[in-house]
């Protein structure tokens, strides 16, 4: 506690006398402990990641789509990955690998939490900075590190990992088996280690400001959803994160000092290895014991945001603002207990394939209940279309798509069949992939004018929209039936099986939607980055939102708020409130100013205030009364 | 604002250039298509072509947006209303996306829908199928009416100026109720689930109709098929016995072993159960038979089973399907490897008498090259080879050189 109430002293300190503040580009840009700055980088480094893997998936549908052709231009840019200009079996499951824990582990974690978690925790919470600036700015450049060395798999001669981003052993653990796994699975290893790093420091981070740092008068349920969305995830991050990095650690032993924790009886070819006594399942309960969790740590922060989203923009409060809470809570409980119907038909015991299939569904409940909240948000609003709302709206979309899939995976006699199908595919990429996405660029979109200070273009972003809405659907809906047929994923190509040849013809058409969709990224990021510089100055609240994060000066100041930070009254869904005069009432404005549309419950039993308020009510009826009969 | 500047700055130089270049090369292709045809072929296969295409696009768009400018500035200097309310917009894209959405839904549960697998071939997939239709039908009224509700919404409470959001911050019966249904239709779901996957894998074993086995075993990038023989037991294998003539690593010493036969593909009888013994050599792999509703991942180090009892044969599949061609199979489904897309086996089903035949005259694992190694005599006995030896030998020589393929 010492430690922070010195930091805010000297932050008071440099407020009260700006001319000593001097920040050089190094401090400012690159090593900057300035929360407002590494959500920045964070999100710049996660859209650059993005595209990257997003070029990586567009490679791969190529091949998918047209397996007979030859792309001149792939041989230009591969080089011998692409020789005559078709991309090669080994290294189409390099792309499929690197594809995925991009997406998964630095956009979807890093790039979401990290700039999200990092942006509005402090502002949300009416706090100068994170708990400790310097193990932010740490934990970004770590993952910047990761980063790094995960690209640099690409440049070297055996390739990039490619046993699928689950990496199971026995295949990531010989470079016999796949070319692959020789030195790119030690980078993906060691990234994998730096990430784990960066993510444990930016979640202890966010744990210990949401509990510490919160401003006067802001308890637990006075916090917006996505506060509480990124607390939780963070509280999951921490405990799960770490299991990852034994399971990594184990699996570098295998590879590089001959232990026997995942190998056991493998002959390669005639060769056969002295490795007994391992079990390649451990890996996969380790692997899933943070995995589960992950697709959680990826969909809970956009679920938050997307709450936030919807209340404002249908000019609504949140429907059933505890139920939501409750919900996040028990996903985050149960997401600890579900990992193994990630393995129901791995040859573990069948008795825990049926308890997993139980704790499994149990996790749809709470899901269902954010549904049908968001739906009661709608439910009467007056929906302002932001290009945000038209994202956050997305996601329940995808949600719900993806979410009821869930389903049929998560029930273990009906998984026989489906597991490892296209139809998987088609879940994840709709429930965690589109729907996270989605959450992330409302997320954009919405506080945008907090980041830089300026618009950005809603025209595009209707846009950008609607083009990668469509093309979403496009692009994951038919693959479902591609795993009813009983296709498998990570095919190189429909060619050696007879009955897989009737769907080459819409492969072809799934493919054409996924370039579609590629490009339509164009405009976001012309628009992302043209109006950094170029956009529309933002005014003070653009949204009419209630939340502390829009009482902060347009100009950002290491600080956050010029002077005292200000005091939190009320919870931040009170719009379109009965009796206010605005539609809209800032969590900073005291009831004391609200007689009008004050409610009973609003004083949470507070004797005193109630009386106030009662007398206040009788005093104004009267004198209604009385100028009535005037 | 934005595409104001665009347009004026420079960058809108340097794609008119590009648009000129573009155009004028359109247009001399079309003079010279007017003197004799040309072969636009190598045109549509140049990245270049692609790219300008899309820049063109871009400019296209950015023209658009540039005329919407105009116009809301004109209306806007005019003191009119704006022209072009976005909310209205969005909210009739949203309607219009439900209606052609729920079209899509039916087209693709009517047309793809129809090129999934037929129906199970198996006993305990009849269960799962009927299963997954409950599930499918629960789901999909699910899927529709919240999308119905959530696009409509979204049309219906566009935002209009006129009047105010309904302050709605919750309803504990409403919240009550629906935690309550899900939490219903999926306990349902989940005892229903529970159930048909232990009748699954906790078969009770009946003795006078006992499980033929046969013993997987998969490799990079390949799969071995071996039966029992005669004794009913598939024999014991130990991965330390591998060489380039015993791919499997067979132990002799087990009697149960010398009976045992490779085959090349899974011929299995009607109405049989069958008990597959699923094994590993190298990396994990899933041995998937889908026509089944079967796949369990094959483990090195550890050996894992799978009962079922196939129903359809092969023949009668060929009559449902309407497909001459139509044939069983069984796959890799799980990453292995470069060659993981081409790994298959063919699965025959039929009928007891079919079966019989067969694998009668399926040559023995136990090789006279075999022998030598493993200082046998080589005159096999005859209860274990009822084929004639010359026979014998050629095909086993070339499971053996199939099995070196690998």
């Amino acid at each position: 506690m010492s430690t922070i109430s010195l930091h805010d002293t000297h932050n008071h300190d440099s407020h009260d006398d700006h001319g000593h503040h001097k920040e050089t580009f190094l401090t400012k840009y690159i090593f900057s402990q300035d929360h407002k700055m590494i959500a920045k980088q964070f999100l710049i480094t996660g859209i650059i990641m993005a595209v990257i893997a997003m070029g990586l998936s567009i490679l791969f549908r190529l091949q998918l789509a047209w397996p007979d052709k030859s792309f001149p231009i792939l041989e230009t840019f591969l080089g011998k990955w692409a020789e005559g200009g078709r991309i090669k079996p080994d290294f189409y499951l390099a792309l499929v690998t690197i594809h995925g824990t991009i997406m998964v582990f630095f956009v979807l974690t890093a790039g979401l939490s990290g700039t999200f978690s990092n942006l509005l925790i402090p502002l949300q919470l009416g706090a100068r900075d994170m708990a400790s600036p310097f193990l932010n700015m740490l934990s970004y450049w770590f993952f910047f590190t990761a980063c790094v060395i995960m690209m640099g798999s690409f440049f070297i001669q055996t390739g990039p990992a490619s046993a699928g981003w689950t990496v199971y052993p026995p295949l990531s653990a010989l470079p016999t088996a796949i070319s692959g796994s020789g030195l790119g699975m030690t980078m993906w290893l060691i990234s994998m280690v730096l990430f784990v790093a960066s993510s444990l420091m930016g979640g202890i981070n966010y744990v210990s400001t949401v509990l510490n740092m919160r401003t006067k008068g802001m308890d637990l349920w006075k916090m917006p959803l996505t506060i509480w969305a990124f607390f939780l995830t963070a509280i999951l991050g921490i405990l799960s994160f770490p299991v990852l990095v034994a399971g990594v650690v184990l699996l570098i032993f295998d590879r590089s000092f001959g232990t026997s924790f995942y190998l056991s009886d493998i002959v390669m070819g005639t060769q056969v290895l002295p490795n007994e006594g391992g079990s390649p399942i451990l890996w996969q309960h380790l692997f899933w014991f943070l995995g589960h969790p992950e697709v959680y740590i990826v969909i809970m922060p956009a679920l938050g945001i997307s709450s936030e989203v919807i209340s404002v923009n249908s000019r609504k409060p949140i429907f059933g603002y505890h139920a939501m809470i409750y919900s996040l809570i028990g996903i985050t409980i149960l997401s600890f207990i579900v990992w193994g119907h990630h393995m129901f038909v791995t040859g573990m015991n069948p008795l825990l394939g049926g308890v997993f299939m139980i704790t499994t569904l149990i996790i749809a409940v709470p899901s269902a209940v954010k549904t049908f909240n968001y739906l009661a948000t709608l439910w009467r609003g007056n929906i302002k279309f932001t290009p945000a709302m038209l994202f956050a709206i997305g996601l329940v979309s995808f949600f719900i798509s993806g979410g009821l899939t869930g389903i049929f995976l998560g029930n273990a006699s009906l998984d026989i069949n489906l597991h490892d199908t296209y139809f998987v595919v088609a879940h994840f990429h709709l429930v965690m992939g589109s729907a996270a996405i989605f959450g992330m660029l409302a997320g954009v979109y919405h506080w945008f004018p907090k980041m830089f200070g300026r618009m950005m273009s809603s025209k595009l972003g209707y846009l950008h929209f609607w083009l990668t809405f469509i093309a979403a659907y496009l692009v994951f809906f038919p693959l479902h039936f591609l795993g009813l047929d009983g296709v498998p994923r990570r095919y190189y190509a429909f060619t050696e099986f007879e009955f897989m040849q009737k769907w080459l013809t819409v492969n072809v058409f799934v493919t054409w939607a996924a370039i579609f969709g590629a490009l339509a990224q164009v405009a976001f990021l012309w628009n992302f980055f043209y109006s950094i510089f170029r956009g529309k100055k933002a005014p003070q609240n653009p949204w009419g939102a209630n939340t502390l994060e829009w009482t902060t000066p347009v100009e950002h100041l290491h600080g956050n708020w010029p002077g005292e930070i200000p005091t939190v009254y009320r919870w931040p869904y009170d719009y379109s409130k009965p009796g206010a005069e605005e539609d809209f009432i800032p969590q900073t404005v005291p009831f004391s100013q609200t007689m009008s549309s004050n409610m009973p419950h609003d004083f949470e039993g507070d004797v005193e205030s109630e009386r106030i308020q009662r007398e206040w009510e009788a005093n104004n009826k009267a004198a209604d009364d009385t100028e009535k009969l005037d | 604002m934005s595409l104001r500047k665009f347009i004026s700055n420079k960058t809108i130089a340097a794609l008119a250039v590009i648009v000129t270049a573009f155009a004028s090369t359109s247009a001399f292709a079309q003079e010279a298509a007017a003197a004799k045809p040309v072969d636009m072929g190598p045109v549509y296969k140049s990245v270049i072509f692609y790219t300008m295409a899309f820049l063109l696009l871009c400019l296209f768009i950015a023209i658009i947006g540039k005329a919407l400018k105009v116009y809301e500035l004109t209306r806007e200097a005019q003191d009119k209303p704006k022209g072009i309310n976005w909310d209205t917009v969005n909210g009739v894209l949203f309607a219009l996306f439900l209606i052609v959405g729920l079209y899509g839904v039916y087209w693709e549960y009517t047309v793809h829908g129809n090129m999934i697998l037929p129906e199970a071939a198996s006993e305990h997939g009849k269960k799962i199928d009927q299963m997954f239709n409950i599930t499918l039908i629960i789901t999909t009224i699910v899927f529709i009416l919240t999308h119905i509700v959530l696009f409509a919404f979204a049309y219906v409470y566009r935002y209009t100026g006129k009047r105010k959001a309904y302050y709605y911050p919750h309803n504990n019966a409403l919240e009550r109720l629906w935690t309550i249904i899900p939490a219903v239709v999926l306990t349902v779901l989940v005892l229903m689930g529970f159930l048909t996957w232990r009748s699954i894998f906790y078969k009770i074993p009946d003795p006078n109709n006992k499980p033929l086995s046969i013993e997987i075993t998969s490799s990079q990038f390949a799969w071995a098929i071996r039966y029992a023989g005669a004794d009913g037991v598939v024999g014991v294998k130990n991965y330390k016995l591998i060489t380039s003539e015993n791919a499997l690593g067979i132990d002799f010493k087990d009697k149960n072993t010398l009976d045992d036969q490779l085959a090349e593909e899974m011929v299995i009888p009607v109405n049989k159960p069958v008990r597959l013994i699923l094994t590993s050599k190298d990396v994990l792999h899933s041995f998937y038979m889908p026509h089944f509703r079967v796949q369990l991942n094959t483990v090195p180090g550890m050996t894992s089973y799978f009962e079922f009892t196939p129903t359809i044969t092969t023949e009668e599949m060929k009559t449902k399907t309407n497909d001459p061609k139509f044939e069983y199979l069984f796959l890799c489904a799980k990453i292995c490897g470069e060659g993981h897309y081409k790994m298959q086996r063919k699965v025959r089903v039929v009928s007891q008498q079919e079966y019989d035949t067969w694998v009668a005259q399926l040559p023995t694992y136990l090789t006279d090259d075999l022998r030598k190694q493993f200082n046998m005599p080589v005159t096999a006995a005859p209860a274990t080879a009822p084929a004639d030896t010359a026979a014998k030998d050629t095909s086993a020589v070339k499971t053996n050189q199939i099995a070196l393929k690998k």
